[in-house]
């Protein structure tokens, strides 16, 4: 690896409608972790509980954008990092939670807060505390500008590792060797 | 004497009537494709073999090679324009590879790997495009339809059947069966036709038969499209 | 014996039980699956649509599989699989009606009729929706009614019609000026100043012999007046040459090219002439068999057409020995297109023909060698049919002697939008856009839309340069936009022409003309950031490089000219120099601020991030 930068770079992750695989899967880069905390320092993060994110170089982010909420976090992100990254596939394309994509809002919402057995004069929630969702699940480069992608679902640790390294050390990160996957 | 065109500056042989793409394969160039078949005649929709030939842009699968021809393929801004091909194919359809039996064996993922496909740039479609499951042993996920009509060119020209065909025009083009009721169960489809394997993303599935092979053995796993295809070519 | 009627007489008389019968539309065609076209555009007049069990027995009575049937049913966009209006009323949709108010008169028609656009009313009497362009730019905004045009609408005559509609009068007791369609002939030079007996070129041509004919023809150096500008001879001698029998003359009347109208002048009132010019391809050719391929938004003319080949055959000018000479026999029929501009390009439209999708062919073979059904076959515009008259009355040399080096005789040039006196003209090659504008009584121009959306747009900077196949080569359309007009809006309307027009055989052409249509309305409904013009230059190369047919590589024609000539157009609609959201976040919340019945400020979001910091 070429010389680590002067000072440790400041790294802030998130996941908006995604499932914390991507994040888990960021963990499983064991031992490397050792090496990367040398590197960086974390931000606001679900490793951290800091709650707002400040200042950052490096923005991960997980999952797509399902409802205001999540807007408001990727656009926070995109405002502090300098460099911002789609994690896994639900980032990259909407994934999993794009599944509801073909089916009417309403039906989804009635679904689960109406019809699902066990519900009673069930109503869909309007309380304001609540992100509304929007109409459908999009891919996180569809709201804020994204300057690197690292599909997977989710990436693997080694993917993940060679990506963060690639990028700590100036070097535009590539997936070579069968570390591209989008499943 | 052989006739020979150069591809990316290396003399490659052919016999007259061959394609540049059917040429090059044979020695062992490749030029990727998803809509070409060995066994059928050359359709040229996919455009993936999009090669720059004495300057102009053509298809590799469709186009005679001619002598002292200078193509272009593996360079740059042809394999720039075959990622945004690839990108293009995965904004207009719902290509949701975790959850698709044919990741691991798909072309059209094996592809976006090979150039390095790492996101579709564009506005995804989301088009709504519903699931045929009446068929006893087949099952047609039109979600991933790349238009590549290789289901329609077998079932047609070898199963002799024409089960498939495109109907509409643009972007709303679509597969359909050859049934009134529009349902797969309606026409005399069988798993055993070329039709039903053929197709080169999970769009025609075999039922109970998805998973079997682990991740980690399927063909892409520890393959590339483009390995696995020189060595078809050669065989 | 029972009356069979005519298609274009059951349209209009609007019947509450057919008077003809899916069998004999199938008897008519004769059974053949090469005309199943023809025969779904017939069988359509029935019940005004295409039922699924219509679709289903015509397969079953042509022995051809249904999905087929349904495959070319679904391609073109005047065959209906789900039920329209007994009155469809289509407004013509080019930027040349769009500037004359179309989309204001369609909403007054509807608003009259109380019915949504592109919906069927409830009791299924009327349904109104757009067209691609139906090739009356110089009498605009027009309209298609059960396919007859009408031109020159105005609020008056919207009130009419509708009133007409709700009483469901039939179209034949409308009011005769509304379907009289004018040639608006404004110039004329050797052509149109032509005043031919029939038959009086192919007597010429036929004293020539065939090799004389065909060496007047490479001396005329009469190139194709469709837009390409090939060697019409050189076209003809490969046919000629090439190994086959029963070869075919097409004449391409797919005039959809938008802002294009010269060929439907020259088939209203010189179709002699026309089909004159296929006789002497045939004759140059060796051909037996000839088609006309007429746009469906022409098909009012077929009646009239027809009878001109009726009295071309009374006088021996068609069928067998044609003017005495053995062995020169030559038929033409007429074949319908139904709504599908890609047709126009010569081997969709020969697709068509057979009865298929249009879809173009890969190249090679070319169509001389191997065209309509595998047979050599000559594709040629009406106009370069219309004008081999004049090479045969006055000899290959005289014809090259007008025009420019290397574009010899004359152009029809179709001319609408902003001047005083649009219509026909016609002029020799090498005419400067300056002069044509100054013609019409032009004034004011800011640009010209040259050789329709897959053409040039020329700025006023380049008023100087001529019409010729060396400088601006056009199949003839020659729109005129003055300074009140918005160059992105004429770009913009192309670009949705295109899409809508892409066959979708080509990934690039079928994905990349809707895409640049969503970059395109993103910046018009005022999202548009500098990163979308960065994304459409990058689209517009690929459609240029990759696309398998000219409709695809013409397609971003207007956008990569007009992005650089009218560059501010764009750039005054952006509003963020770096990036804008691919779609309006706060119309995506619409659907569930409805279901929760919310309209709190958390409720909403700023579409543009400024607003929220």
């Amino acid at each position: 690896m070429s010389p680590a930068p002067a000072r440790k770079l400041r790294v802030a992750t998130t996941s908006l409608a995604g499932c914390f695989g991507c994040h888990m899967s960021f963990l499983d880069i064991d031992e490397h972790l050792f090496e990367l905390v040398e590197l960086i320092e974390f931000d606001r993060s679900p490793l951290t509980d800091i709650k707002e994110v400040g200042p950052c170089d490096i923005g991960i982010i997980e999952g797509g954008v399902c409802n205001a909420e999540n807007v408001h976090v990727l656009r926070e992100f995109r405002r502090n990092c300098k460099t911002l990254i789609a994690l896994g596939a639900c980032a990259v394309n909407g994934g999993l939670p794009a599944q509801r994509n073909h089916l009417p809002l309403s039906e989804c919402l009635r679904e689960v807060y109406q019809f699902r057995p066990g519900i009673a004069n069930g109503q869909i929630p309007n309380d304001p505390e609540l992100p509304l969702p929007l109409d459908k699940v999009r891919p996180i480069h569809e709201v804020v500008r994204i300057d690197y992608f690292l599909p997977g679902c989710p990436p693997s640790g080694p993917a993940i590792w060679k990506f963060l390294t690639d990028l700590i050390a100036g070097r535009t990160p590539r997936l070579t060797g069968g570390l591209l996957h989008y499943d | 004497m052989t006739k020979q065109f150069l591809l990316d500056g290396q003399p490659v042989p052919f016999e007259d009537g061959q394609t540049i793409l059917e040429a090059a394969r044979i020695a062992g160039h490749y030029i990727p494709s998803l809509c070409w078949h060995k066994d059928f005649a050359p359709h040229g929709s996919c455009k993936l073999c999009i090669v720059k030939a004495a300057g102009r842009h053509v298809s590799a699968c469709a186009t005679p090679a001619k002598e002292g021809w200078e193509v272009e393929s593996n360079s740059p801004e042809m394999n720039g324009e075959r990622r945004g091909l690839l990108q293009m194919l995965f904004v207009e359809g719902n290509h949701f590879c975790p959850s698709c039996e044919k990741s691991g064996n798909c072309e059209l993922q094996a592809l976006g790997y090979e150039y390095e496909m790492l996101t579709s740039r564009f506005r995804h479609f989301y088009p709504d495009r519903p699931v045929d499951a009446s068929h006893p042993d087949v099952l047609l996920d039109f979600n991933r339809c790349i238009f590549c009509e290789l289901c329609v060119r077998a079932s047609r020209d070898v199963d002799g059947k024409s089960v498939f065909a495109l109907t509409g025009r643009g972007i709303d083009k679509h597969l359909v069966v050859n049934a009134e009721s529009g349902r797969l169960a309606d026409t005399d489809f069988a798993k055993d036709d070329l039709a039903a394997n053929i197709c080169p993303v999970g769009v025609i599935l075999h039922k109970r038969e998805g998973f079997a092979v682990p991740i980690g053995e399927r063909t892409y796993d520890n393959a590339t499209i483009r390995s696995k295809k020189l060595k078809e070519s050669s065989s | 014996m029972r009356c069979v009627l005519q298609p274009e007489v059951l349209v209009s008389a609007l019947p509450s039980v057919p008077l003809v019968t899916l069998d004999d539309v199938l008897q008519r065609h004769s059974h053949d699956p090469t005309r199943l076209l023809q025969i779904l555009i017939d069988a359509q007049e029935i019940e005004g649509w295409l039922p699924a069990p219509s679709l289903t027995r015509i397969a079953a009575a042509l022995h051809i599989p249904r999905a087929r049937v349904e495959g070319v049913a679904g391609f073109y966009s005047f065959l209906y699989t789900r039920p329209v209006g007994r009155y469809r009323v289509l407004f013509s949709d080019n930027i040349t009606d769009r500037m004359l108010g179309n989309a204001e008169l369609l909403d007054a028609l509807c608003r009259k009729l109380w019915i949504e656009p592109g919906k069927v009313s409830e009791d299924g009497l009327v349904s109104v929706t757009t067209t691609s362009c139906t090739g009356l730019c110089d009498q605009g905004p027009a309209m298609l009614v059960n396919g007859r045009a009408i031109g020159q609408l105005n609020h008056r005559r919207i009130n009419e019609i509708a009133e007409l509609i709700r009483q469901q009068r039939p179209l034949d007791l409308w009011p005769a000026e509304y379907f009289s369609i004018d040639d608006n002939i404004r110039r004329r030079d050797a052509l149109l100043d032509l005043d031919m007996p029939p038959g009086a070129a192919l007597t010429a041509a036929i004293a020539r012999g065939r090799d004389g004919w065909l060496a007047e023809m490479q001396a005329s150096n009469l190139r194709g007046r469709g837009g390409a500008g090939f060697a019409t001879a050189v076209k003809w001698a490969s046919a000629r040459n090439a190994p086959g029998a029963q070869k075919v003359i097409v004449c391409n009347a797919d005039e959809g090219e938008p802002g294009t109208f010269k060929d439907r002048v020259l088939l209203n009132s010189f179709a002699d002439l026309v089909f004159e010019g296929m006789a002497l391809a045939a004759w140059a050719v060796g051909a037996s068999e000839g088609f006309l391929y007429l746009r469906g938004e022409y098909r009012y003319l077929r009646p009239q057409l027809e009878a001109v080949l009726a009295s071309r055959r009374q006088a021996g000018l068609l069928g067998t020995s044609i003017l005495g000479a053995p062995g020169f026999d030559f038929d033409i029929q007429i074949h319908l297109g139904a709504g599908a501009y890609v047709c126009g390009e010569e081997t969709a439209l020969l697709e068509s023909l057979e009865g298929k999708r249009g879809t173009p062919r890969i190249r090679p073979p070319f169509p001389v060698i191997k065209g309509y059904l595998g047979r050599p076959t000559v594709v040629n515009n009406v106009e370069t049919l219309a004008k081999t008259c004049l090479v045969a009355l006055e000899g290959g040399e005289a014809f090259a002697a007008t025009g420019t080096a290397q574009s010899a005789g004359t152009k029809l040039l179709s001319i609408s939008g902003d001047c005083a006196a649009p219509g026909i003209y016609e002029y020799p090659f090498g005419v400067p856009i300056a002069r044509i504008l100054e013609d019409c009584g032009a004034s004011d121009t800011q640009a010209v839309q040259v050789g329709g959306a897959s053409g040039m747009c020329l700025a006023s900077y380049e008023f100087q340069r001529r019409i010729a196949y060396e400088d601006v080569p056009t199949a003839g359309a020659f729109m005129i936009f003055d300074g009140t007009r918005d160059l992105f809006d004429v770009a913009r309307a192309f670009v949705h022409f295109f899409a809508h027009e892409s066959c979708g055989f080509c990934t690039p052409c079928r994905v990349g003309t809707a895409l640049l249509k969503g970059f395109m309305d993103k910046l018009a409904d005022g999202h548009g950031a500098k990163a979308d013009l960065t994304d459409i230059d990058w689209l517009d190369r690929l459609l240029k490089n990759a696309s398998h047919c000219g409709l695809g590589s013409a397609a971003p024609n207007p956008v990569i000219d007009t992005l650089q000539k009218f560059r501010p157009a764009y750039e005054r609609r952006l509003v963020s120099l770096d990036f804008e959201p691919a779609f309006d976040l706060d119309a995506a919340l619409a659907e569930a601020r409805q279901l929760t019945a919310r309209d709190d400020p958390g409720a909403h979001l700023k579409t543009h991030e400024e607003e929220e910091k």
